[in-house]
């Protein structure tokens, strides 16, 4: 990858090393997150970068210098970094302290305490709530600041048709009309399914997004904001942060702490499915129409250039 | 209500920023704002009294107690920092409209707001949260605001600079995130408390060292520290001027909140000392970047590049106060963080007002300025002369607490450094007041601020007088913070 002058290369395989790293996460046991890096490394990533190649271009422009500093510095880092992992305690091993400490609540207590079976949603959801609703934040502010820097503020969906990426591809039209349904409602499934199997608003939100740039990329942008016009998407990735941050809210007025969803039923098992189900349904809300929004800006921005120099 | 103050801090700004972006015409979303900013100012001060009287709070998000879910703490440190980010972003968002008008194109506005509530709802997260890692998350929150918020400006060339704080911005949080990586395998939880107590008495010795080295110098880049400092003058003289006001007052500060939590509280000043010389390390860098941030700030030609390069000076104060490792040591650099703030916050709500109505900000548009926007440049030299650290301002109030800790550790060449440092400033200073009032104004006439600008301006100038003459308010704040982290590890 970083011998590479051809930056499509580059783009290609840093999908690979994605999907790898997604292998990797699977040998160690960690399906949630091989999932989210599985959807994000080798799904939308390679997919958005490669939409910055049509507009910076495909070669890079100069031939690099090896610089001493910078290849010093790395190497000292990379040697501290050796160093250290040296003495973590080895994988899997079972009085390792990250085993221990706190972990072992989730583990032992979280059926009884949230009553979901997969432990990294109750952890992610629950337990650490907040960092997920920051999370979210997190890809929001992305969004906004993407659109706002190369749409320049308020999108407006275009009045004249624009030719898809991919339009002569009649076989990948085909295939693709045969695929994107199926691509949106394993989204769905992703996404409710989140609490018994790996997955959830995030994984759900970019699966959701993948279909509909598949469908951008096919069929023209203006038929895909036909479907999803800016203005829309510009309020529904404000609507999935409202989404989570009103049920902590709710939780306050009913009288539990931020984010305490035992409160929203008689029962607080019961009130931790419902709290977790809405707000993983304002994660994938805003996660899907984030990643939309910035693969319509980058190919906006492209295109109107374009125009500019025709 | 009352108990869910301490999240409340947190949560209003944050959610406000995605109402803002529903409301989408400029005024709406600067009104929302507006009273987004006052709410949270309002709580700061509650905060700010309740753990004056009462000690510290704790707050268990999602019902789930320290360390198994994410606490919030507002004790003596955080609620001072708190109040500053909150006396600030209120003054900023009052003037944001009538300087953005002259500044962007009308569609910028609203995202604006966006990006301004985030990266304040980011940072006051840094500061409210007792959790390790959730600080990690809003770090996030605020520096992508930053980024988005110096890219907005005019210049193209600020983009390169936004490009530029983001490659520095990342790293930076990456060695963070790293270091705290290793903490958890060494401790197993990410909770501040919990870890400062786990962390004494542990075996793996390199691993140690490694995440606190990852730590401090991820932290060190988000703060600027020389020789970490590059991003600083440009992101700062590129972004829209009320942005810069906003973050010269607050983004470092809550870097350095940061650190002094992790260095006193989590870490243990003894125990990073022992593995490396942080402290004198820190008064070094520290006294290599005040003298030589002041001389590049002398041959600037941009006003906004001036008070930037002196942003990277204070900077070094700041470090000194705590590399120096006393009670004194740590009073002064939490002092000079809020009186800093108030000196930046009003010089650059000044030059906002000048780019507002004269158009640039070098400094040849500063010509007859005095005669001309006589409110406006009032207010400037109120805070350039706390900036020197004149007598009876909140400049000098942190500058002689400094000085008198570089004393108790019988360090006298830092006390000629900070001489030296406020006669530079007095220097790169009277530069501008010096075209200001004795240079003849040629051209269009220009017409004093608005309103609106002046108002936040003259609040932020009267504050660092208030506080240089009442230092009840900050002396005893910053006292209380420093017994407290002094007392949590002896």
């Amino acid at each position: 990858m970083v011998r590479a002058r051809d930056l499509f290369a580059t783009v290609m395989l840093s999908g690979i090393y994605g999907l790898l790293s997604a292998s990797f996460f699977i040998l160690m046991d960690a399906a949630d997150v091989a999932f989210t890096e599985a959807a994000v490394g080798a799904g939308i990533f390679p997919l958005l970068m490669l939409t910055v190649l049509t507009s910076v271009g495909r070669y890079e422009a100069e031939r690099r210098r090896v610089r001493y500093l910078p290849l010093f510095v790395m190497v000292v880092l990379a040697g501290a970094l050796f160093a250290a992992v040296l003495q973590m305690p080895p994988f899997g091993a079972v009085d390792a302290p990250s085993h221990g400490h706190v972990a072992q609540r989730y583990i032992q207590d979280s059926p009884a305490e949230i009553g979901i079976p997969n432990m990294v949603t109750s952890v992610l959801a629950s337990y650490r709530g907040f960092d997920t609703l920051g999370e979210v934040v997190v890809i929001f502010t992305a969004a906004v600041g993407v659109v706002v820097i190369l749409l320049g503020g308020r999108p407006k969906t275009p009045q004249q048709s624009t030719q898809a990426l991919m339009a002569e591809h009649k076989v990948l039209r085909v295939v693709g009309k045969m695929l994107i349904p199926l691509i949106l409602l394993f989204g769905l499934y992703v996404q409710f399914h989140g609490e018994y199997g790996p997955g959830g608003g995030f994984q759900a939100g970019v699966i959701f997004a993948v279909g509909i740039i598949l469908y951008a990329m096919l069929f023209g942008l203006s038929n895909a904001q036909r479907v999803v016009p800016l203005g829309v998407l510009r309020w529904l990735v404000a609507l999935g942060v409202l989404i989570y941050g009103s049920v902590g809210l709710a939780n306050l007025v009913v009288g539990g702490e931020y984010l305490n969803y035992s409160m929203l039923a008689s029962d607080p098992v019961t009130g931790q499915h419902i709290g977790i189900i809405l707000i993983e349904l304002g994660v994938g809300i805003t996660v899907a129409s984030a990643m939309v929004l910035i693969f319509f800006a980058f190919t906006r921005a492209t295109r109107s250039r374009d125009e500019l120099e025709e | 209500m009352l108990s869910h103050l301490a999240v409340l801090q947190v949560v209003v700004p944050l959610l406000a920023a995605p109402t803002c972006l529903i409301l989408e015409r400029a005024r709406a979303a600067w009104l929302f704002a507006c009273l987004a900013c006052l709410l949270s100012l309002g709580i700061s001060i509650a905060l700010f009294m309740q753990v004056e009287a009462s000690g510290p709070i704790s707050y268990a998000l999602g019902g789930w107690e320290a360390p198994w879910g994410i606490e919030y703490r507002i004790d003596a440190l955080s609620s001072f920092v708190l109040l500053l980010i909150n006396l600030v972003a209120a003054a900023v968002i009052i003037g944001a409209n009538s300087s953005l008008t002259a500044e962007l194109p009308e569609p910028r506005h609203s995202p604006f707001y966006v990006l301004f509530l985030l990266c304040f709802a980011g940072l006051q997260g840094i500061v409210a949260t007792g959790d390790a890692f959730n600080v990690f998350v809003f770090l996030e929150i605020s520096s992508l605001a930053t980024y988005a918020l110096v890219a907005l400006g005019r210049d193209r060339r600020a983009l390169f600079a936004a490009y530029q704080y983001l490659i520095v911005g990342t790293i930076g949080a990456t060695f963070y995130l790293i270091g705290i990586g290793f903490l958890y395998s060494l401790t197993g939880t990410l909770n501040m408390a919990d870890m400062a107590q786990l962390l004494p008495g542990l075996e793996e010795q390199r691993l140690v060292a490694a995440a606190f080295a990852f730590v401090v110098i991820g932290i060190a880049m988000k703060l600027a520290l020389f020789p970490l400092h590059g991003w600083l003058p440009d992101a700062y003289s590129q972004a829209p001027s009320m942005a810069t006001a906003f973050l010269a007052a607050s983004a470092t500060k809550v870097a350095l909140y940061l650190f002094i939590r992790m260095y006193f509280e989590v870490l243990g000043q003894d125990a990073v000392n022992a593995l490396f010389p942080v402290g004198k390390l820190f008064l070094l860098l520290g006294a290599i970047a005040v003298i030589l941030a002041s001389l590049a700030a002398i041959r600037q030609n941009n006003v906004k590049r001036v008070f930037a390069l002196s942003s990277v000076g204070q900077i070094g104060y700041l470090v000194i106060g705590v590399g120096l490792g006393n009670a004194l040591g740590l009073q002064a650099a939490l002092l000079h963080l809020f009186n800093h703030g108030l000196i930046k916050a009003a010089l650059f709500i000044a030059v906002a007002a000048v780019v507002c109505r004269v158009g640039g900000s070098r400094l040849e548009d500063f010509r007859g300025l005095g005669r001309a926007m006589p409110w406006t440049m009032g207010g400037m030299v109120i805070g350039a002369l706390s900036l020197i650290g004149v007598p009876l301002t909140a400049g000098f109030v942190s500058k002689w607490y400094l000085v008198l800790a570089a004393m108790e550790s019988g360090l006298w060449p830092l006390v000629a450094l900070v001489l030296i440092g406020s006669f530079i400033a007095l220097f790169y200073v009277w530069r501008i007041v010096e075209v200001a009032y004795f240079q003849p104004r040629d051209g269009a006439a220009v017409s004093e601020a608005p309103l609106m600008l002046l108002l936040p301006l003259w609040a932020m100038a009267l504050a660092n007088l208030y506080f240089g003459i009442d230092t009840s308010l900050t002396v005893g704040g910053s006292e209380q913070a420093v017994n407290f982290l002094m007392g949590s590890r002896p």
